[in-house]
């Protein structure tokens, strides 16, 4: 392990010497660590470029350094190594640490506030900046890309088992009602979910308005436990694991792997990220629509709303104050209704500010892509409450682990819905209790 | 007669040893010590509070169930990729010593994986097994086997044990094939006309004689095994289904790298070496007897 992180440092502190070397001149750089590959990345290209171009004291330089966790760590050694990069894109189960780390991070709110820029936290939506405020309400990192979670339905098998596909369960026992015909239909699988962790416990928490842990889903402090094992919970995944038994629900894996399985025709229904509709737009060969994601209808105060996943930008703390401005100015640029609303209209991430999402509806992009506007409905369902805002977990990664562990425990028939929750909340109270020792 | 060269100078065997002392102390000593260091510490991710702890990491991880459940896992995977590898390598081996025609193709082939990465490996095989789209899954669910991974414990350790043993097989092979043409073709012959037939000849004579390079193989692949497969299933199963193919270096990897644990991950190497060391010297003690130089 020291031998690998070490390397790490040397790494990335050799590359920030080389970046000292040549940022002698006039225009200060302002490198920019992100985690977004494909379509995604030649995007993050062109809107740095289009700053650039607007000016000529500061030059933002994307570079991609491997996916979130990797990032997130080379990033953090960097730090250590004394020459950590101006901006780097963090995925919201970092924002405990990153949070925690005080002494490390500019603050969002502060530098835009100092820097005089216009910033105005309410023109986020309620959802994305909840998550990454702190309990006084003060914007911590900024917004970039979120996405939330959305049940995908393939027209041509419903038609096919005679479901009428304009009319998509709402609810998750009318769920089971359509996978039932879509069974008798001799559809191969009827229902799987892609990020069973944040799909199917985080954000069905929020959704249902019950606690995913104390002390406000963490936002109160470092003392939280995991409350995830209360009835609500307990019945839902209880439903997934006997449908699972009768042939409805599918386990495909724990990550994006359930996706292709969708894609490729196998799965007539999936509960996944709002940010695979490109993907499925590119590689599904029939019919398909996006619906809102069901819920319990006998649960008060549901449907609450959904929470995001996706990532934000951090600024971590520099030496050379000269940067600040620039990144304040970036940051102004990058929140401009017309960047967001590109953003949001070429990847499928969700607008986040009211501005860019008016600007989407105006240009008329819902209209020609339907389906589109249900994340950011479910986003903004109703205003967030303490169960709905987010989660604010340490050890948020060894804790997603644990319960996908245990889930995978009841779908291959080992465990009963209510022991894997109970054990998964245990553990993780375990790695929360670590993570509260290492910064308290 | 004294035949050995003796050095004159006082300093010039220290100064001819010193670039590999140095190389040894910066890349192997020091990470090592750092990593014995930081195994006593308790920090946040961006080391700005850092408490020394003595023993902590270390009992939390023995108190933990699935930390200890992850031995046998270990246990069961190492020894299976050991075997298998070496076997298998053996048995290439020896039949591509025997070939003829085309034996420089035969070779190139078979060292071919060993130019591939882990990750790679393990990406390749899941191709080729994916639940959903893969090849193999499809020939073996029309002979009527199911196979999925993703939730069958024993098929994702299969997949695993698969994908690194093809990553190694290469290396092992091109020990034992420059092991079996360093054996003096006089003896095969002289058992040849003894009548002893192939098997014969490579039981009682190439097999004993190969024992050196066998051994060396053996610690190699054991290192191998606990230490360089990390990558495989990260790529392949992410220690699942459960924990079912969470080896200790993957635990390693991910605590630390993936989820910014590093004492608790300087912890778990401490552990994984100390463990490797005292399999190494077990090796040397009471297996190396029965090798023949």
């Amino acid at each position: 392990m020291g031998h690998r992180f070490i390397r790490l440092a040397c790494m990335a502190s050799a590359l920030a010497f080389a970046c000292a070397a040549t940022s002698a001149q006039a225009v200060v750089e302002i490198h920019w660590w992100h985690s977004m590959t494909g379509a995604l990345s030649d995007k993050v290209n062109e809107i740095a470029n289009k700053f650039n171009a607007t000016q000529s004291e500061y030059k933002v330089i994307p570079v991609y350094k491997g996916q979130y966790d990797e990032s997130m760590t080379a990033a953090i050694a960097a730090y250590r190594a004394g020459d950590p990069p101006q901006i780097v894109q963090v995925f919201e189960v970092g924002t405990a640490t990153m949070m925690a780390a005080k002494g490390a991070v500019m603050p969002v709110y502060q530098l835009m506030a100092e820097q005089h820029q216009p910033f105005d936290p309410k023109g986020f939506l309620g959802a994305v900046s909840s998550y990454y405020s702190d309990t006084s309400g003060h914007l911590l990192s900024m917004p970039f890309n979120s996405s939330t979670q959305v049940l995908y339905i393939n027209d041509d098998a419903f038609k096919k088992a005679g479901l009428d596909p304009s009319n998509p369960p709402k609810t998750w026992p009318e769920l089971e009602k359509d996978a039932e015909k879509l069974k008798a239909s001799g559809q191969p699988c009827e229902f799987t979910t892609g990020w069973q962790s944040w799909v199917q416990l985080e954000s069905f928490s929020a959704w249902h308005n019950v606690p995913f842990a104390s002390l406000q889903n963490g936002f109160g402090g470092l003392g939280t436990k995991l409350e995830f094992n209360g009835p609500v919970q307990v019945r839902h995944i209880q439903n997934l694991a006997d449908w699972a038994k009768k042939g409805l629900f599918t386990y495909k894996g724990r990550k994006d792997e359930p996706l292709a399985a969708f894609t490729s025709g196998e799965c007539a229904m999936i509960t996944t990220s709002s940010g695979s509709y490109a993907n499925i737009k590119a590689n599904s060969k029939f019919a398909w629509r996006v619906a809102t994601l069901p819920y319990y209808s006998d649960v008060k105060g549901a449907p609450q709303n959904t929470i995001i996943g996706g990532a934000t930008l951090w600024v971590l703390k520099q030496k050379n104050k000269d940067v600040y401005p620039g990144i304040a100015k970036f940051f102004t640029f990058l929140s401009s209704p017309e960047i967001q609303a590109d953003w949001h209209e070429s990847t499928g991430y969700v607008p986040i500010t009211l501005a860019a999402y008016d600007l989407a509806r105006k240009q008329g992009f819902y209209e020609k892509n339907p389906g589109t506007d249900i994340a950011i409905k479910e986003l903004s369902n109703k205003p967030p409450t303490a169960n709905s805002r987010g989660l604010r977990l340490g050890n948020f990664v060894q804790i997603r682990n644990v319960i996908d562990e245990e889930l995978e425990s009841v779908w291959s028939g080992q465990k009963t819905a209510k022991q894997a929750l109970d054990s998964a909340v245990k553990r993780g109270n375990e790695q929360l209790r670590r993570f509260q020792k290492a910064n308290q | 007669m004294e035949k050995r060269v003796v050095f004159r100078s006082s300093w010039l065997p220290y100064a001819l040893v010193a670039p590999q002392l140095a190389i040894t102390l910066v890349f192997f000593f020091w990470p090592a010590s750092q990593a014995l260091y930081q195994s006593l510490l308790i920090q946040d991710a961006f080391a700005s509070k850092t408490q020394f702890v003595w023993f902590d990491n270390f009992v939390d991880l023995f108190e933990n169930a699935h930390y200890l459940a992850s031995f046998k896992v270990t246990a069961v995977f190492s020894v299976l990729v050991t075997f298998i590898g070496l076997a298998l390598a053996l048995l290439l081996a020896v039949f591509a010593d025997r070939i003829l025609r085309g034996a420089k193709f035969y070779k190139t082939l078979l060292t071919l994986p060993y130019a591939v990465a882990a990750a790679v490996a393990a990406v390749l095989w899941v191709f080729l097994l994916n639940p959903t789209l893969g090849v193999i899954t499809h020939f073996l669910g029309r002979l009527g086997y199911h196979w999925d991974y993703v939730l069958d414990a024993g098929q994702a350790l299969t997949l695993i044990v698969i994908a690194a043993v093809w990553k190694q097989i290469s290396y092992n092979f091109l020990f034992f094939l420059a092991g079996l043409q360093s054996i003096p073709k006089s003896l095969l012959e002289a058992a040849a006309i003894d009548g002893a037939g192939p098997a014969r000849r490579f039981w009682t004579i190439a097999f004993p004689l190969l024992s050196p390079t066998t051994f060396f193989l053996l610690v190699v692949n054991v290192v191998y095994a606990f230490f360089d497969t990390f990558a495989i299933v990260d790529a392949a199963t992410s220690g699942g289904p459960v924990q079912a193919t969470a080896i200790l270096v993957f635990k390693v990897y991910q605590d630390g790298v993936q989820a910014l644990d590093l004492n608790g991950s300087a912890a778990q190497s401490v552990v994984l070496m100390a463990i490797v060391i005292g399999l190494t010297v077990i090796q040397f003690r009471f297996v190396e007897r029965k090798v023949q130089y």
